[in-house]
């Protein structure tokens, strides 16, 4: 582990917070009325780590990872999914989106990469709310608190689930968790990707790593920095503004739709209930 | 103390939950229940408050102070008091009757706590004389946060605090949450200043992705822990109160008899010109 990490606030105590979230998950699971969960295994570090709780939380048999390869999808991505499924023992469905994403795109020329990624995680989305109808799970979601500061996720698509045990560790954080959590070496190793098309990673794609942007994160939403004491620090200006902008940005997609108010008590403003009314 | 897990918005359910508890402290010949902050309710009520409160002399809670006989019984609710305002609050129950409410003074309305929007606040820190364990107080959660409750518990020469609270886990940096590291050392600081045994409450659950952590404590007027519940779990934990502690402390360590009581009325008063009247 970095050494600096500690003295930039991040570094996390992962026996505790394993405990904390797996009997969150086992928590929200039942009080819903469910015993079983369901999630997306992508052979990454966050799918992995929450596939390690939910696991602990629920037990082997109670857990169905389902995978959703598209034509595009890396061996990698295939071998370290089957790797963690090997290891935990639990439930795993394999259901390839190539058929019904192709299906859309042959209707669809000139569609951009971006639209084809985002329109594979929403297919994702579909697929894994019709099992979690079918084996009566409910959905855990793996996004980590840097994507979803950053927006960096598809909306309705791999943003959604019905409970998330990892949405505020940032991804630092995470590796420090799976670590802890024995998920294997090659997933801990590899540069994080959301294999959205062959040789796509993350940091590539972002422009700076995911270390030194949850460096800046901690300071500005944690600890609640001014940008101007950020740079005075020593952080890039264009970095500072650019990291803040996407935090801006992509409010939305942290949010309810926005409703137009017409009487005294609308969702979310002034109808106001805990998720957990009454459980 | 009856460190529970209280369902959200269900008072049938938590009463049931108080019953049971109560039947249990029976079993282990308690003297006293303590349950915590909002027991009857569960905390993150938003705009249930209304829908779960209780005036203090309903049915519901009388049957709950009956149950208990002979034990005293501590336990949280939401107060609808004089003019339809709703209080976060907690009855000191003993001899089959109230004895005595305190409605939470400081309501956090900061970072994820909103008690302001839904809540009065109390409008004064009270002790009361009890049959069992001599001059008790009762402060809730933020109260305590604030040293004008402990100046005040302590001008009121309490012998036992009772300080019940609903606290989340926060801070995962270190090897215990941090949280909990503060309220043990508050717990353990006024404990010795006071000269009075500290009893904190603590509940355990989750409320929307909230982790309430438990970890209730009775702290000795020496500033040692002497009885602590687990982590996270339900628990139900006795706690031996040996009052003549209290005696030995004082002797030792007199700060309740050299505390200048007038001393501070009187700057009090002279701040309070210079703040509020200039």
């Amino acid at each position: 582990m970095n050494p600096d990490l500690g003295a930039a606030g991040l570094v996390i105590n992962p026996e505790l917070v394993a405990e904390i979230l797996t009997r969150f998950v086992r928590n929200e699971i039942h009080r819903t009325g469910f015993r079983r969960a369901v999630f997306g295994l992508s052979g990454g570090i966050d799918s992995s780590v929450v596939a390690y709780l939910v696991v602990r939380a629920m037990g082997p048999e109670n857990v169905l990872a389902v995978t959703m390869p598209y034509k595009t999808s890396s061996e990698e991505t295939r071998r370290d999914s089957a790797a963690v499924v090997a290891d935990l023992g639990m439930q795993s469905l394999d259901v390839p989106i190539t058929p019904q994403v192709d299906a859309y795109v042959a209707a669809m020329p000139g569609i951009t990469q971006m639209r084809l990624a985002n329109k594979c995680a929403r297919e994702r989305m579909t697929v894994l709310y019709d099992q979690s109808a079918a084996f009566e799970g409910l959905v855990v979601g793996t996004s980590n608190k840097t994507e979803l500061l950053l927006g960096y996720g598809t909306q309705f698509g791999d943003l959604a689930s019905a409970i998330n045990p990892i949405g505020d560790l940032y991804k630092t954080q995470l590796r420090q968790l799976a670590e802890y959590l024995g998920v294997p070496a090659a997933i801990l190793n590899k540069a994080p990707s959301g294999d959205l098309w062959v040789g796509q990673t993350d940091e590539g794609e972002l422009g700076f790593s995911y270390d030194q942007v949850d460096r800046l994160l901690v300071l500005l939403v944690d600890r609640r920095w001014q940008p101007a004491q950020a740079v005075r620090a020593g952080f890039d200006a264009e970095f500072v503004e650019r990291v803040v902008r996407m935090v801006r940005r992509n409010q939305y997609k942290r949010r309810l739709p926005v409703i137009a108010k017409l009487t005294n008590r609308t969702m979310d403003r002034d109808f106001r209930y805990p998720r957990d009314w009454g459980t | 103390m009856a460190q529970i897990a209280p369902r959200l918005g269900d008072r049938h359910q938590n009463l049931e939950l108080h019953e049971q508890q109560i039947a249990a402290a029976r079993q282990q010949s308690a003297d006293l229940v303590v349950f915590p902050e909002l027991s009857l309710t569960g905390y993150f009520l938003r705009d249930m408050v209304p829908e779960v409160a209780l005036e203090r002399a309903s049915p519901e809670i009388n049957r709950l102070i009956a149950t208990a006989e002979p034990m005293s019984l501590v336990a949280g609710f939401v107060e609808e008091g004089a003019g339809h305002q709703f209080y976060n609050a907690a009855f000191y129950a003993e001899a089959g009757s109230i004895l005595h409410v305190h409605r939470k003074v400081y309501l956090p309305t900061y970072g994820l706590f909103e008690e302001q929007r839904y809540f009065s606040p109390g409008k004064r820190f009270q002790a009361f004389q009890t049959a069992r364990f001599g001059r008790v107080g009762i402060v809730i959660c933020e109260d305590f946060w604030h040293v004008s409750s402990a100046t005040i518990m302590q001008a009121e020469e309490v012998d036992v605090l009772l300080w019940i609270i609903n606290s989340p886990a926060r801070g995962v940096n270190g090897s215990r949450i941090a949280t909990a590291e503060t309220y043990e050392l508050l717990a353990r600081t006024f404990s010795q200043l006071l000269g009075a045994l500290v009893i904190v409450v603590n509940r355990v659950g989750f409320e929307d992705g909230l982790c309430f952590f438990g970890n209730s404590m009775a702290v000795g007027p020496d500033g040692r822990i002497i009885a602590q519940a687990p982590q996270f779990d339900e628990a139900l934990t006795l706690v031996d109160c040996d009052l003549a502690e209290l005696r030995r402390e004082r002797l030792i360590t007199p700060l309740g008899r050299d505390e200048q009581l007038l001393m501070t009325i009187e700057e009090l008063r002279r701040i309070k010109r210079r703040r509020y009247e200039s």
